[in-house]
């Protein structure tokens, strides 16, 4: 069987943070890694070959060439292959875009590879992006089925049984092959990768793809252009000031002081 | 497809019971301003086993008309069908604007319509307007953790798409009324869903509601352990509050994803928001941030919590939560 995993580079967003002089993103200095939600997409790929080592794992990552990085450490942990989808021609893409661009690079790595991917895992989203849009998207321009918010999956009587998230809970969807996962936060983390593959995927080949390798794609559908959504302007929340501070005294003067608020305004009416 | 209309849709998501989820309920209050200034109708649109219980509501909630699938094909949300019929419904009416709640099904069910109608989607707005000179929705949402807004447009596709986060919005008054409804007919054959359910494991007699509690009183990383959220439930308890949690919380494993506040968890509005070992990370504040009055207890004097917060005390929430909830006793006790 043949699993491809989307990944995609991002910036550490937990490192960014807010220039206060000119109320802009400071992205200097902030390191480049792999969208962790893909990181999880890639353990799951992974734990379906531990049990069965005729499972061969692709990476597919749409970037700039230093988006090579992202796809280095998928090889070091657990994929097998890489290919890197670049090309100004695929830039400033939104959802839509992307989701058909690589739909089609799928297709090409499918013809050039002789194979069929059974199953295409994504993360649920990016974290800088938090659209969670590319991978339903993906699932149909390929008309495949989908199942979304995935933590767990296991192959079983040639179904994929996944356990996933609900507002109410988890619940276990079978689906038949080819389909399309997206994975969130399981509890436990992804593997690391041992010194051996690590040293190994220096020297692996990453495949590359540009806008002429596939075959009879819709330029007007691609790149900023071809995107029906587009950005319009940026700004930072503004947040608001803080207010009483009790910092220091015994808590009862403070206690006391927010009991009787909370009471005034009527919040806390009763209390069992 | 037919004449195109200048309608505003809201998607009224139900449950299996065809009871309408808040989210659709609250879409109506910002549709109605925005379908206003469209010069359109606001329309609800319910998929359901049953829709009468939820086009009912949508009525109720000040939807112009309402549109419905019904079957036994859709008493349980699925990818499949509920895409072929919410993409028939939009080739047949052509809506300007469609708007989805950003739940778990919306999101699935959201970026599936859009690609297979072709137009462009937003995700997880937090705030909508619209652009005097064109027309266009303007769809406001958070990106980077909630670091910055993005204002995005949809100018050349129809109709343009957003889901929208639940609990930004306040439900519209209840007024009862006759509404419009049109049931229209879609069968999906059941054959071709192409998942199953094979098991619901939901969570054991916990039902958490965050986006339509009053006071909130959240835990985080400064709880220090699981048994911390016993304080907090127990504090809750008492004033009648609902339980939230950081996502630091929530990946430590001491309580459940469904607590959740944050750009990854759920977005509230509560009177009041009481957040306790709380350090105040961004994606947190972007879930929160509009509550009407934040108190922060944190053990941190320099906690970035205390900088958003109305009310804040420094001290050890296993201390301060005790002390507040007798002063609340005796006050009440007059």
């Amino acid at each position: 069987m043949n699993i491809l995993v989307c990944v995609k580079q991002v910036p550490n967003t937990q490192e960014i943070s807010i220039d206060p002089e000119t109320n802009t993103l400071i992205r200097e200095g902030v390191e480049s890694i792999v969208n962790p939600y893909d990181g999880y997409a890639l353990e799951a790929a992974a734990r379906l070959k531990d049990k069965n080592k005729a499972i061969k794992i692709y990476a597919l990552c749409m970037g700039p060439s230093q988006a090579e990085a992202a796809l280095r450490e998928c090889l070091s942990t657990s994929a097998d292959e890489a290919y890197l989808a670049s090309d100004k021609f695929f830039a400033g893409s939104d959802t839509l875009a992307t989701s058909y661009i690589l739909s089609e690079c799928i297709k090409k790595i499918e013809s050039l590879e002789g194979i069929r991917f059974d199953m295409i895992f994504c993360g649920k989203q990016a974290i800088d992006g938090d659209t969670a849009q590319v991978g339903p998207q993906i699932a149909e321009c390929l008309d495949y089925p989908q199942i979304t918010y995935g933590l767990t999956c296991e192959i079983k009587d040639g179904e994929l049984h996944v356990l996933k998230e609900t507002e109410e809970g988890k619940e276990i969807l079978a689906v038949s092959f080819p389909c399309v996962v997206t994975f969130t936060k399981p509890n436990f983390e992804p593997r690391l990768a041992s010194a051996k593959r690590k040293f190994a995927a220096k020297k692996m080949e990453i495949k590359r793809i540009g806008v002429t390798d596939l075959d009879g794609i819709d330029r007007a559908k691609i790149g900023l252009k071809g995107s029906p959504t587009q950005v319009r302007k940026t700004y930072v929340p503004q947040v608001k000031k803080g207010g009483t501070v009790f910092r220091d005294g015994p808590p009862e003067v403070a206690a006391a002081k927010l009991a009787k608020l909370l009471v005034d305004n009527t919040v806390v009416k009763d209390i069992e | 497809m037919g004449m195109a209309t200048k309608d505003l849709w809201v998607f009224i998501e139900t449950r299996p019971d065809g009871t309408p989820k808040n989210v659709g309920l609250e879409l109506l209050n910002p549709g109605r301003r925005l379908a206003d200034a469209q010069g359109g109708k606001l329309v609800g649109v319910v998929i359901a086993g049953d829709a009468s219980i939820a086009a009912k509501a949508a009525g109720d909630h000040g939807a112009d008309c309402v549109i419905t699938i019904a079957g036994p094909e859709y008493k349980h949300y699925s990818t499949d069908a509920y895409t072929a019929a919410f993409t028939y419904l939009i080739k047949k009416y052509d809506p300007l604007t469609v708007m989805i709640g950003a739940t778990t099904n919306g999101r699935d069910l959201a970026p599936r319509v859009s690609c297979r109608v072709g137009t462009g989607l937003t995700a997880d707005c937090t705030e909508l307007s619209i652009d005097e000179n064109t027309g266009s929705i303007a769809w406001t949402r958070p990106a980077f953790g909630g670091n910055i807004m993005a204002v995005i447009f949809c100018a050349q596709h129809r109709p343009q798409m957003g889901t929208i986060r639940p609990g930004v919005f306040k439900k519209p008054a209840l007024a009862a009324r006759d509404v419009d409804v049109v049931k229209e007919r879609f069968c999906f054959d059941a054959k071709n869903i192409r998942t199953r359910i094979v098991e619901v494991l939901a969570h054991a007699g916990e039902k958490v509601d965050l986006e339509g509690a009053e006071i909130i009183v959240t835990g985080g990383r400064g709880l220090g352990e699981a048994r911390g959220f016993e304080v907090i439930r127990k504090f809750a308890k008492a004033i009648g509050a609902e339980v939230g949690a950081s996502r630091a919380a929530v990946e430590e494993g001491w309580i459940t994803h469904a607590h959740q506040v944050g750009q990854t968890g759920k977005a509230v509005s509560p009177k009041v928001y009481i957040a306790c070992g709380v350090s105040g990370a961004t994606q947190h504040v972007a879930g929160m941030s509009s509550s009407e009055t934040i108190i922060a207890i944190n053990k941190d004097p320099n906690a970035w919590i205390f900088s958003i917060a109305d009310y804040g005390i420094v001290g050890d929430l296993y201390e301060v939560l005790p002390v507040l909830e007798k002063e609340l006793r005796s006050i009440l006790a007059r």
